[in-house]
């Protein structure tokens, strides 16, 4: 037994540093959080490093294919289809990385605050969820952006809002687990307010699956946004856009798929990384259940 | 058959440690088992003796390898043995039967089918015959109606009933050896009782031989011929259940004997100091050389051989002829006790709480729906600076009580008062900020009332913010001082609780109850969860502060030796109701109430000269009845209809000493000396 002295800070940091290892010593994590960092690394620098103006259209140059000076080729409009793909996640990762951070949150706070009080209240909002999450989100989501128009100040509220809900659904039963035990038995008994049970005893037991859970948010948001984009409801053009760009290409793709290809990988591998670097952290963190310890 | 039944031969198992070495479990174990022999394996939690027991099935849990040594089952190595032989063997000649029988039984198939599968795979019977065979097995195992039984569901029996099934179903094979890992934990004293002898008698019966897992040495001396102590995964001493029990010549094992509670000495038990090695963590040396009194420094650099003696003992200790130094009990604190008349800390009045809760339907009949509640009728004043001990087997509501007055559960009727007079608001949200200070309460498994996600400073900070506001240097200062007060270091503070043993995280949680400088401290089955050398600590620092600080205690238990080294007064309850209510010298003398004669019969003791009475049906009983003696069902010594229809009335004994019966206490003492003389005789 080592004698360590550390502050709490230092614990805490050290368990984030451990389970950070932990993570990039799967090659699922490895893997993963390379793709993730690529694109959010990518999407800050590509201003700077497209070889073309994405807006320059060449009515002599449309619907080339790859070539030396047009790496994936160009698409209805002559425009550089590389240029547009590089710059194409830009708007995406804007809207879900500040979207994203939002649902959690509230879902989370909701899912806490009502597994800690419980009772009939818990059981009316949990129907009040299981009826929203009935209705299509396509739907939902139409509704409200009909109503208010397009552009990043509706669809980051749009977003944060209706993906927030399933989020009260998981940080709920996530907290049903915890207020069963007795160290929350104790904080009440002690006559905390439900404020400090909630942030000392319950958050710090919740945030690893808050955590998981946000990764997955994170990559729904984005198939979310590209689906809007791509039915004409998210960004408009000439912004680059993969879901916009995707809809525009698509109806080339028998004699030029290299501009439904291109944007298509993007958008794929940024979700593929996503995903297996929450499964990588779910196992890291242990939330994993089908990952027992061996003794 | 010449030879051994089971046949361990220097066995060493182990697994691969996170830094790639093999770190041993089982280090060089011989063991040897007789037909119709039975012996017991006693060792702490971690000690090594459930891997012991499955090793001798062949089997080690995932992980776990075999690194030397071989095991034989008549004869033959079950390591070296095909899937299909084992299946035969499992089960059929070598049984198991696990702690927990209401895990194992399948939660969706009848009790009936259950036997009949066990029949089928294991037993020589013809088909026709199985539904006969599974009756008179269940009717073996004494469960009462076995041909209702067969078409029950395993929740549809009660923690005894469940593990007679379980104990039937091993029969099924005809075994000729039996293992029981730990099969009365977690039962009532009445029915781990009836469990060993029931088990006791099966296995004379059939000469079968059974090796008997367990931390409980008043079991093992019941049940066992022979017994074997283990220890940081060795076998450290082995011999006749009475040599081991009655004069050990290992320094552990008089440890762990002399940490012990005992119904017939008022003294504290005395705590083994230390923790045993983590695996791999025992250097050269003896692996008990750390915790040992008689350690001198050779025991540091070479490890002990496993000597046999020509008293057909066994045992791994250099200076094993000295070891009867050591005392066996006693040297333990006299419990601080109240001398002289004291104001009332606490006390319940007519206190009754009940689980259900009126439904719509009700409330808008008007209806009283309540029915008869879980508890009722607690009247308890409690002193100032006075320990009260609540005992009473699962579901006699000691633990609701407890709950009641820290206000996690209200009460549906009576009143419960604080010193001065002051009656306390049912739910803790309505409690004054002073009120919440001077109750606290402590819970029985640490690991759930320590949150994992904090470090002990923060864990001991919150009360000390909550009540005294500290912050900075002060917190920390006093977060020290306050782990001092229950001995750990200020080293403690910055780890997490899963970095702590057992025991230590125990004494962090007391420490966040005292934290709050209480003036009342509310103890559930606090050494429960504990191992024996642990709990002795840990009740020697609740004694230790209760002197200290003048704290008055409710101490909540089923462990009826522990209740008595702690408790000034004991209060009985069966079925949420007061049996008796008393000093604990005079509640635990004679005579006493028939269930606390019940109880106290059904103790037992890490002597194998002591055996159980056992005078009541071993029954459990969902809710009290309706009106008359909560008792009525199972009390051997029932008047008649007075004891259906009317609540017994308060018998006066000596000094406060009061009895909740029909019987008058005269009556109750001349009918317990004739059942005493009847027994010598």
């Amino acid at each position: 037994m080592t004698v360590t002295s550390a502050s709490p800070q230092n614990t805490r940091l050290m368990r984030t540093l451990s389970v950070l290892r932990d993570v990039v010593s799967r090659p699922s994590g490895a893997i993963g959080l390379f793709l993730v960092v690529f694109h959010v690394v990518l999407a800050l620098v590509s201003p700077w490093i497209v070889p073309y103006d994405y807006k320059a259209m060449n009515s002599a140059m449309m619907l080339t294919g790859p070539e030396a000076t047009h790496w994936l080729g160009t698409d209805h409009l002559g425009r550089d289809v590389f240029t547009r793909v590089l710059l194409g996640g830009r708007e995406a990762l804007l809207v879900t990385g500040i979207a994203t951070p939002i649902a959690v949150t509230w879902g989370g706070f909701v899912g806490i605050l009502f597994g800690l009080i419980g009772g009939r209240i818990d059981e009316v909002l949990m129907r009040v969820v299981d009826a929203f999450l009935s209705l299509p989100w396509i739907l939902k989501m139409l509704v409200l952006i009909v109503t208010f128009g397009t552009g990043i100040e509706v669809l980051i509220p749009t977003l944060a809002f209706f993906y927030g809900i399933p989020v009260i659904r998981i940080a709920r039963a996530a907290t049903h687990d915890v207020v069963a035990r007795d160290f929350v038995s104790a904080a009440r008994a002690r006559g905390h307010s439900r404020m400090t049970i909630i942030r000392h005893e319950l958050l710090p037991n919740v945030l690893d699956t808050l955590m998981v859970e946000g990764a997955m948010r994170w990559s729904w948001m984005l198939l979310a946004f590209s689906s809007l984009s791509f039915l004409g409801f998210g960004v408009s053009p000439p912004t680059p856009d993969w879901g916009l760009m995707i809809a525009d290409a698509r109806g080339f793709m028998s004699f030029a798929p290299w501009g439904v290809l291109g944007p298509v990988i993007a958008l794929s591998s940024l979700i593929i990384g996503i995903n297996l670097t929450a499964d990588a952290l779910a196992k890291a963190l242990g939330i994993d259940r089908a990952q027992k310890a061996p003794v | 058959m010449t030879g051994p039944l089971i046949d361990i031969r220097n066995i060493s198992v182990g697994f691969t440690g996170k830094s790639g070495a093999t770190l041993p479990v089982l280090r060089n174990i011989d063991l040897k088992v007789n037909a119709g022999e039975s012996i017991g394996i006693v060792g702490e939690s971690g000690s090594g003796k459930s891997t012991l027991a499955l090793a001798a099935m062949g089997y080690l849990k995932r992980g776990l390898r075999l690194m030397d040594g071989s095991v034989a089952f008549q004869g033959q190595d079950m390591f070296a043995r095909t899937r299909t032989e084992l299946e035969q063997i499992r089960g059929g000649e070598l049984a198991l039967i696990p702690q927990n029988s209401g895990q194992s039984l399948t939660p969706t198939l009848r009790i009936g089918a259950q036997l009949v599968e066990a029949l089928r795979l294991h037993a020589d019977v013809p088909e026709a015959q199985y539904s006969a065979k599974a009756i008179e097995l269940l009717g073996q195992v004494r469960l009462p109606d076995p041909a209702a039984i067969m078409t029950r569901f395993p929740h549809e029996l009660s923690g005894g009933q469940q593990q007679r099934a379980a104990i039937g179903m091993a029969l099924a094979g005809e075994p000729t050896a039996l293992l029981l890992d730990e099969p009365t934990t977690g039962l009532d004293v009445t029915t781990q009782a009836h469990i060993l002898e029931l088990l006791r008698d099966i296995a004379r019966d059939r000469g079968m031989a059974m090796v008997y897992v367990s931390h409980d040495l008043g079991a093992i001396a019941r049940v066992c011929d022979r017994v074997v102590v283990m220890y940081a995964g060795e076998v450290v001493l082995e011999g006749s259940t009475r040599q081991v029990l009655k004069t050990p010549i290992h320094p552990y094992a008089r440890g762990l004997l002399a940490s012990i509670p005992r119904l017939s000495d008022p003294r504290l038990p005395v705590a083994l100091d230390g923790r045993p090695p983590a695996p791999g963590g025992a250097g050269q040396g003896c692996s008990f050389v750390d915790r040992c009194a008689l350690a001198q420094d050779g025991c540091r650099t070479s490890r002990p051989d496993f000597e046999r003696l020509p008293s057909g003992e066994a045992v791994r200790c250099f200076h094993y002829q000295e070891a009867h130094q050591l005392s066996l009990t006693g040297s333990g604190a006299i419990p601080a006790s109240l001398d002289g008349a004291s104001p009332s800390a606490l006390h319940l009045d007519d206190l009754a709480i009940s689980y259900r809760r009126p439904g719509l339907y009700d409330k808008v009949l008007g209806r009283d729906s309540a029915g008869v509640p879980t508890v009722d009728g607690i009247e308890i004043t409690v002193a100032k600076g006075e320990t009260l001990g609540l005992v009473g087997e699962s579901g006699s509501g000691k633990s609701t009580i407890l709950k009641a007055i820290a206000g996690l559960l209200p009460p549906s009727g009576g009143k419960i008062t604080v010193a001065g007079g002051q009656a306390l608001a049912p739910e803790v949200e309505h409690r004054s900020p002073d009120h919440l200070r001077k109750i606290q309460l402590i819970f029985q498994n640490p690991d759930d009332s320590l949150n994992p996600r904090q470090t002990i400073a923060q864990i001991l900070e919150q009360p000390l913010k909550l009540y005294f506001g500290l912050t900075g240097d002060a917190l920390h200062q006093r977060s020290a001082e306050i782990l001092d007060r229950v001995r750990l270091g200020a080293h403690y503070l910055d780890r997490l609780p899963s970095q702590l043993s057992g025991g230590e995280k125990q004494r962090v949680a007391i420490a966040r109850a005292f934290a709050a400088e209480p003036d009342l401290v509310l103890c559930d089955e606090v050494t429960s969860a504990l191992d024996v050398s642990v709990q002795a600590a840990v009740l020697d620092l609740l004694n230790d502060l209760k002197a200290t600080q003048g704290t008055t205690y409710v101490f909540v238990s089923h462990d009826l030796a522990v209740v008595r080294a702690l408790s000034d007064r004991v209060a009985v309850l069966y079925q949420g109701r007061l049996c008796e209510l008393g000093p604990s010298a005079d509640v635990y003398a004679m005579p006493s109430h028939p269930y606390t004669e019940v109880l106290l019969g059904a103790v037992l003791e890490p002597d194998p000269d002591t055996a159980p009475t056992l005078s009541a049906d071993d029954v459990v009983e969902l809710s009290p009845p309706a009106q008359g003696c909560p008792f009525q069902r199972r009390c051997p010594r029932k008047i008649g209809r007075i004891c259906d229809t009317d609540t017994p009335p308060w018998q006066q004994g000596v000094k406060d000493h009061t009895i909740k019966c029909h019987h008058s206490i005269a009556d109750l003492a001349a009918a317990q000396a004739e059942g005493a003389a009847g027994q010598r005789a």
